[in-house]
């Protein structure tokens, strides 16, 4: 008899103990609530059922718990912010709206697996398209994604053989890979030197995530360091990276020329407070694109001044940002706060909507304007042309960039800019810097070789 | 009423000693049995198949490996990521050297690994006993942890030191589809079940319980305790280890180390405390409910139409979870196969339970 009372008693504490977490997420975290989308009620055409017959579904893998939810939440706000204006402004793309499902990984690979199995299917057609967020789960899904026949968009991330088409039909790091990102960072370290020669003797650490998202980029410094006789120090960093102290002991110690910080959520802020207790000069450390964003920069206020990082998008505001801020917030329908429209990861969220909503389109120009399959997407992602003048239209001007995919090459852009920290807000340091292809590529094709070999696929498929 | 089991008179030492000695535990576990391999096939759906029915089978021949060492043999182990780890770099390992090895036999060499691994860092246990060895095991589960995704050679010199795997080709079969990799996991964990039933029903088992029960008492009636603990750790991380292996290959199909990180040594132990010490189908109800409780939970609002942002929703998740896992444990603290076997004894009484 005891344990009914027990029962009973836990039945009834569990709505008290909804009904108060619904309150206090309310209140106090207004940019982790979906709460204010749905209570606005006037949402109709622009939150599309996933069920509807006529309507494209577009899986949204997204964390926005967990210790890389300050970073995730921006991005997610972003990409599904996107999808929902191009609904209210545009009535969809051609006329087909889009629908979307979000689906919380927590940035963790197992998850991550199960969101993609949980909405590959949903939707009239199936999922259009992935867009992972994260490297560990890239590589997984990576292996799933040709079996089911759904094309993955992995801007700034994931694989950086997956540029190979011929190898990885089903993958397409637009705008970057983490190869593309150090070569990036290199090659500025040498214009500041005075040229690549001049890094000789120099000692550059890596300060990483002990996951294949920090260790992507490895190869590509291990090969630029036998080219240019530097020394390259690697100091792996154990997720989620809250504890990185003898790290940047080490770093007191070896005293590096410069830091590149390979890192993501918590780890980046933690890495500039680290950088602040040891003295080490912030204007010498460079982050990914990841590690260059505010929440990375903010816990640790003025002691991130002059900290760079390479940048695929910054902040600030375009026509879109200002169509976002009158269809969704004026109507009571955004994600966030108003404020975090056109911060760095939203504008990456941004950004990554804006290529798969364009790889829809261009689908749609040959298979027509109706709910496609992620088959007939992947043909738009790979024939995507994005020119200067869809950019002015699409009300991106200077947040997105021309794009030209083809099958051997799925990145379509390897230069980048580098962004500083000045306190308030990030600004571009330097002019587009390009990547040495010349070291690239050799380097991308034995990777997609072994790749193939490995798989049992045949080693280029681009030419059939 | 229905489970009763009067009239059903054993007449040999045969007959006595049957793991189903009851005719409706035969016939109930021949209904699951039918159920597994010939219902589920033919109703489930993929993403019933990829997310919901093999990580719970493969989770569940880990925690019944677990359970071998934890619930039978007393000795506590929070290295069960790591076996796992090594039985899965081990069967990736002899797979990509010795391509022309049939996949079933790279998975068992997976398991003999860990196996191997498992009886040098058992030797610990004759000395230190209780939480000690538990925390000697976690250090089991860093030296793994830092091998792997250390060492290069273990993961063949990937970039990134993250893994993807060949498909498992058994003479000319392909595992590809969600059914197939189903049912080879399925019947993995019914003769994994067979023998771990029938080692601790045994000489080996009851030299393990009696290890467990009071180790000085089973040394002198002549129980080794070398032998006890040593055969305990080397059978536990065989079944882990080939645990592993699947879960590499047939579940997550491309991984990192931290897909074998402290965090599944903890879950695989929770299933096991969950599920109930000392038990075979422990193992499987632990395993399931750990591993599908959070995914219910997670879905729960969707299916009753309830609007609510992921975030919230996961956070709730978390909250509901630890308050059942809370609530089980105070009502039955020796676990969700004890509740079971509660559940059999007022059958028996039912409907006259005076």
């Amino acid at each position: 008899m005891k344990y009914g009372t027990l029962l009973r008693t836990l039945l009834l504490s569990v709505p008290l103990v909804i009904a108060g977490c619904g309150q206090e997420d309310g209140a106090s975290d207004a940019t982790t609530s979906n709460e204010v989308t749905q209570s606005a009620g006037s949402s109709d055409g622009i939150i599309v059922d996933v069920s509807d017959p006529n309507a494209q579904f577009v899986p949204v893998l997204s964390y926005r718990t967990g210790p890389y939810a300050p970073n995730g939440m921006p991005v997610a706000n972003g990409f599904t912010e996107y999808l929902k204006l191009i609904n209210a402004r545009d009535g969809g793309i051609n006329g087909v709206k889009i629908s979307f499902e979000e689906c919380e990984t927590g940035y963790a690979t197992a998850r991550s697996i199960e969101c993609y199995e949980r909405l590959k299917g949903k939707g009239p057609t199936g999922a259009a398209v992935f867009n992972p967020m994260s490297t560990g789960a890239t590589f997984a899904i990576t292996e799933k994604a040709p079996v089911d026949k759904i094309p993955l968009i992995t801007m700034g991330y994931g694989r950086s053989e997956s540029r190979n088409g011929g190898v990885f039909p089903w993958n397409f790091p637009i705008y970057g890979t983490y190869w593309t990102a150090a070569d990036v960072l290199v090659t500025h370290l040498g214009d500041i030197n005075g040229g690549l020669d001049n890094l000789k003797g120099k000692k550059i650490a890596l300060v990483y995530h002990d996951s294949p998202f920090g260790k992507e980029p490895i190869p590509l410094l291990e090969k630029r360091a036998s080219m240019h006789d530097f020394e390259l120090i690697k100091l792996p960093v154990t997720h989620p990276g809250v504890e990185q102290k003898s790290a940047w002991i080490n770093i007191r110690k070896e005293q590096p020329d410069y830091v590149l910080l390979w890192g993501w959520g918590v780890m980046n802020s933690t890495a500039i407070k680290e950088a602040t207790g040891v003295r080490y000069p912030r204007d010498q450390i460079y982050g990914i694109w990841w590690a260059g964003a505010e929440p990375d920069v903010r816990p640790a206020a003025a002691d991130a001044v002059g900290y760079q990082a390479v940048s695929m998008i910054s902040s600030g505001q375009a026509q879109v940002h200002k169509d976002i801020l009158s269809y969704l917030y004026d109507a009571g329908l955004g994600s966030g706060e108003r404020a975090g429209v056109g911060e760095v990861l939203y504008n990456v969220g941004l950004l990554n909507a804006a290529l798969v909503v364009e790889s829809i389109r261009t689908a749609q120009s040959k298979y027509g304007e109706k709910p496609l399959t992620g088959e007939q997407v992947r043909w738009g992602i790979e024939n995507l042309n994005i020119t200067e003048e869809n950019i002015q239209d699409l009300g991106l001007s200077g947040y997105m960039y021309p794009v030209n995919l083809s099958c051997s090459d799925h990145e379509g852009k390897r230069a980048a800019r580098l962004h500083r920290w000045n306190g308030e807000s990030w600004e571009y340091s330097t002019d587009w810097i390009s990547a040495d292809d010349a070291v690239l590529q050799p380097m991308v094709k034995s990777a997609a070789d072994t790749y193939a070999k490995e798989a049992g696929l045949p080693a280029n498929a681009c030419e059939s | 009423m229905f489970y009763r089991e009067a009239g059903q008179f054993k007449t040999s030492y045969k007959a006595d000693q049957a793991v189903f000695p009851i005719f409706q535990d035969r016939i109930f576990v021949a209904i699951w049995l039918f159920l597994g391999f010939v219902v589920v096939p033919m109703l489930a759906n993929e993403y019933v198949f990829r997310a919901i029915f093999i990580p719970v089978i493969i989770m569940a021949l880990a925690a019944i490996g677990l359970n071998l060492l934890v619930g039978y043999c007393g000795q506590v182990s929070l290295g069960s990521g790591a076996f796992m780890a090594v039985g899965a770099y081990a069967a990736y390992n002899f797979m990509i050297r010795i391509p022309e090895l049939n996949p079933l036999i790279c998975f068992l060499l997976g398991g003999l690994s860990a196996t191997v691994v498992g009886v040098i860092f058992g030797i610990p246990s004759l000395r230190i006993k209780g939480f000690y060895l538990a925390v000697a095991t976690l250090a089991l589960q860093f030296f793994t942890d830092w091998t792997f995704s250390r060492i290069d050679w273990f993961t063949n010199y990937t970039p990134s030191g993250s893994i993807a795997v060949q498909p498992v080709e058994v003479w000319g079969f392909v595992f590809d589809s969600p059914i197939r990799k189903y049912l080879l996991c399925l019947t993995v964990l019914v003769i994994f079940t067979v023998i771990a039933k029938n080692l601790v029903r045994g000489r080996i088992g009851r030299a393990w319980m009696a290890t467990r029960d009071m180790d000085v008492a089973a040394e002198i009636i002549g129980i080794r305790p070398i032998y006890a603990k040593l055969s305990a750790f080397a059978v536990s991380s065989f079944f882990i280890g080939v645990a592993g292996a699947l879960w590499a290959y047939v579940h997550l199909g491309s991984w990192e180390p931290l897909a074998f990180d402290i965090n599944l040594s903890f879950s695989i132990l929770f299933m096991v405390i969950i599920g109930g010490l000392g038990s075979i189908v422990g193992g499987m109800l632990g395993a399931t409910f750990i591993t599908l409780l959070p995914l219910f939970l997670n879905q729960l609002p969707i299916w009753l139409g309830i609007n609510m942002s992921t975030a919230m929703v996961s956070h709730l998740e978390y909250m509901i979870f630890g308050g059942l896992i809370i609530f089980f444990l105070a009502v039955e603290p020796l676990g969700l196969a004890r509740i079971w076997q509660i559940t059999k004894e007022k059958l028996r009484l039912w409907p006259f339970p005076h």
